[in-house]
C-alpha cells in the first residue's frame, strides 16, 4: 500500500467515523434514557404512570401520574399550533408568491431574527407583557395560563413553519403556475388550487417540525404557563408541561430515587412523541417521491 | 366574454381572419425580440411559425394570450387583434382572453392532480359547469384527444404517472374544457419521440375542424406536414408568410430559402 492510497484510506475512515458518531450518540442517549427511565416501572405500573391523574412526586406515598403533564403539553402545543400554522403558512405564501423582491428580503431577515431570539427572552417578554394583559383582559385569577404559553410559543414555532413552508412553495415548478395562468386562473386561484396543493407535503412537514419545536420547548413555558400539575379543562388555566417538569425538578431529586427515574421516564415519553412527529414529517416529505 | 367587435371593421380584409397583428414590437428591456410583425391568421387553420432558436417565434406566441405579462421589463407596441378586439387594451379581461386563447407548452405540464381533476380545473375556477355535468366534460375532453379509451377506468390516476405523450394530450384536453377558439402550441412535440410526435400531429388535424391552431416549431418537416400557412421568422422579424406549400416549394426571400434548405438553422 503506497502513501497515496493509505491517505485515501485514512480520510475515508475518518469521515466514516464522524458520520457514525452522531448515530452512536443517539443510541447512547437512548440507552441511558431507557436504563434510567425504565427502572421506574419496578415501582409504578405503566398504566398508572401514563394515565394517573396526580403528580405528587415528593409526598408520602408518592404518586407519579403524568396525565396532567401530557395534557398540559398537549394544550400548549395545540394552542401554539392553531395560532402559528395559519399565520406561518400565510406569511410563507406572501413571501414566496406575492411580495415584491425588496419586501421579500426584509421579511426573510425579520423571520431569521425571530428565530434567533433566545427562548428565555421570549419567556421574559411574555411574563412582563402578555401575562398581565391576559389576566386583566380576561379577568382571570392569574395570567400564567396555557393560553399565554401558546401565544409565546407560537412566536417560536413561526420561523420554523415559515421558512420550511416557503422552501416548499418555492420548490413548486414554475410550469404549474404557467399552466394555471394560461387557463385563465387568477393569481389567488393559482396559489390556492395549484401551488398550495403541489406544496402540500412540504407544508405538512413544516407544520410537524413547528409542532416538534413547541413540544420540546422548556424555558419559555416554564416561565409563563404557571406550572400547576393538574388536569386542565380549558386553555385559560395554569398548566405544567412535560419539559418544564423535568427542568424544574431534576435539580432537587435524590439520584436513584423513584422520582429521579420518573423524570427520565418523562424524557422517554417526550422522546417518543418527538420521534413520531419527525416520522410524520419525514413521511410527508418523501410521499411525493413514490 | 370577449365580444367580437365589428364585422364592418375595415382592418379585417378577409372575413375569416381571427388573429391579426400590426407593427407589433416587443422589447425585453433594451433587447428587441419582435420587430414590426404583421400577420393575419385564418380561422380553423393550422399556422406554423418556424425559424432558428431565439428568432422570437415563442415570444410572438406568448403575446397572443399575454403570457408575457408575467415577465418583468417587457414592453410592447403595436396592435394585436383577436376577433377584431385589441387585446393590448388595458380594459381587456385577461381571464376571458385566456379562456378564448389556450396554450400548450413545450414541456407537458399537467397539474400534480388526477386525470379528471386536471380537466375539471378550468371549469371549476370559471364555474362554467354544474357539478353533475363534470363527468360528461371529462369524457368529452378526453375523447377529443383520444385518451378516453385508455383512461376511462383510471380517471383518478395521478397525471404525473402518464407517459409524456399522454401528458401532452391531457394538457390539450385540459384546454378544451374551457372551449377556446384558438390553441397556441409552443413546440408541443419537442419532448416527445417520433411516434408520439406523429400521433400528436394527427390529433392536430382532428382539432383543426373546430379550433384555430398556431404552432411554433423548429422542426421544419413538422411545419410542412401539419400546417396550412407558414411564417418564417428571423431575429424578431417575420421574413415571409404564406401558404405552407408555397413557402416550402417557392420561397420568395433568399433567407427563407436558405433556412428551409438547411443552409443555416
Amino acid at each position: 500500500m503506497n502513501l497515496k492510497t493509505f491517505k485515501e484510506f485514512l480520510i475515508e475512515k475518518l469521515i466514516f467515523l464522524s458520520g457514525v458518531t452522531s448515530i452512536m450518540l443517539v443510541i447512547l442517549i437512548f440507552i441511558f434514557l431507557t436504563k434510567e427511565g425504565l427502572s421506574l416501572f419496578k415501582a409504578v405500573s405503566l398504566k398508572d404512570f401514563l394515565l394517573g391523574h396526580y403528580w405528587y412526586p415528593i409526598s408520602e406515598p408518592s404518586q407519579f401520574g403524568i396525565l396532567p403533564l401530557i395534557l398540559g403539553s398537549l394544550f400548549v402545543t395545540m394552542g401554539a399550533t392553531i395560532i402559528s400554522v395559519p399565520i406561518g403558512v400565510a406569511s410563507a405564501v406572501y413571501i414566496a408568491e406575492i411580495a415584491p423582491p425588496r419586501m421579500k428580503e426584509v421579511l426573510k431577515s425579520g423571520i431569521e431574527i425571530l428565530a434567533a431570539i433566545p427562548s428565555v427572552v421570549i419567556g421574559f417578554i411574555g411574563m412582563t407583557t402578555l401575562v398581565p394583559f391576559v389576566k386583566n383582559a380576561l379577568n382571570l385569577p392569574t395570567g400564567l395560563t396555557a393560553f399565554s404559553g401558546s401565544v409565546m410559543l407560537a412566536f417560536m414555532a413561526m420561523p420554523t413553519v415559515v421558512s420550511i413552508a416557503e422552501d416548499a412553495l418555492n420548490a413548486v415548478p414554475k410550469k404549474y403556475k404557467e399552466a394555471a395562468f394560461a387557463l385563465g386562473a387568477t393569481h389567488w386561484q393559482t396559489i390556492w388550487r395549484v401551488v398550495l396543493r403541489a406544496a402540500s407535503s412540504g407544508i405538512v412537514a413544516a407544520i410537524m417540525l413547528g409542532i416538534g419545536r413547541v413540544i420540546g420547548e422548556t424555558m419559555a413555558v416554564m416561565m409563563i404557563t404557571g406550572n400547576a400539575a393538574r388536569i386542565p379543562t380549558s386553555l385559560f388555566q395554569p398548566v405544567r408541561t412535560l419539559t418544564a417538569t423535568i427542568a424544574a425538578e431534576m435539580g432537587e431529586t435524590v439520584q436513584g430515587s423513584d422520582h429521579y427515574h420518573a423524570l427520565f421516564a418523562i424524557g422517554i415519553v417526550l422522546f417518543v412523541i418527538t420521534f413520531i412527529i419527525n416520522l410524520i414529517a419525514d413521511f410527508a416529505v418523501h410521499r411525493k417521491l413514490k | 366574454m370577449l365580444v367580437p367587435m365589428s364585422i364592418q371593421n375595415n382592418e379585417r380584409k378577409q372575413a375569416d381572419v381571427i388573429v391579426q397583428t400590426r407593427e407589433l414590437n416587443l422589447f425585453y428591456g433594451d433587447f428587441q425580440a419582435l420587430k414590426d410583425v404583421d400577420i393575419a391568421i385564418r380561422e380553423k387553420s393550422i399556422t406554423a411559425l418556424i425559424g432558428p432558436s431565439g428568432c422570437g417565434k415563442s415570444t410572438f406566441l406568448r403575446t397572443l394570450n399575454r403570457m408575457n405579462d408575467l415577465i418583468e421589463g417587457v414592453k410592447i407596441t403595436g396592435e394585436i387583434l383577436i376577433d377584431g378586439m385589441n387585446i393590448r387594451d388595458e380594459q381587456i379581461d385577461l381571464v376571458s382572453l385566456r379562456k378564448k386563447v389556450g396554450m400548450v407548452f413545450q414541456r407537458p405540464n399537467p397539474f400534480p392532480l388526477s386525470v379528471a381533476e386536471n380537466i375539471l380545473f378550468a371549469p371549476k375556477i370559471h364555474k362554467t359547469a354544474q357539478r353533475k355535468n363534470h363527468p360528461m366534460i371529462v369524457e368529452e375532453c378526453l375523447k377529443s384527444v383520444l385518451l378516453w379509451d385508455d383512461f376511462k377506468d383510471r380517471l383518478d390516476m395521478n397525471a404525473l404517472n402518464l407517459s409524456l405523450e399522454q401528458q401532452q394530450r391531457l394538457c390539450m384536453a385540459r384546454l378544451l374544457s374551457v372551449k377556446p377558439d384558438i390553441l397556441l402550441m409552443d413546440e408541443p412535440c419537442s419532448a416527445l419521440d417520433p411516434i408520439a410526435t406523429e400521433r400528436i400531429e394527427e390529433l392536430m388535424w382532428i382539432l383543426k375542424e373546430n379550433y384555430t391552431i398556431i404552432i411554433v416549431t423548429h422542426n421544419m418537416q413538422q411545419a410542412a406536414r401539419v400546417s396550412d400557412d407558414t411564417g418564417f421568422m428571423l431575429l424578431g422579424e417575420l421574413i415571409e408568410f404564406g401558404k405552407t406549400k408555397r413557402i416550402f416549394t417557392n420561397p420568395q426571400d433568399q433567407r427563407t430559402n436558405d433556412y428551409i434548405t438547411g443552409r443555416f438553422g
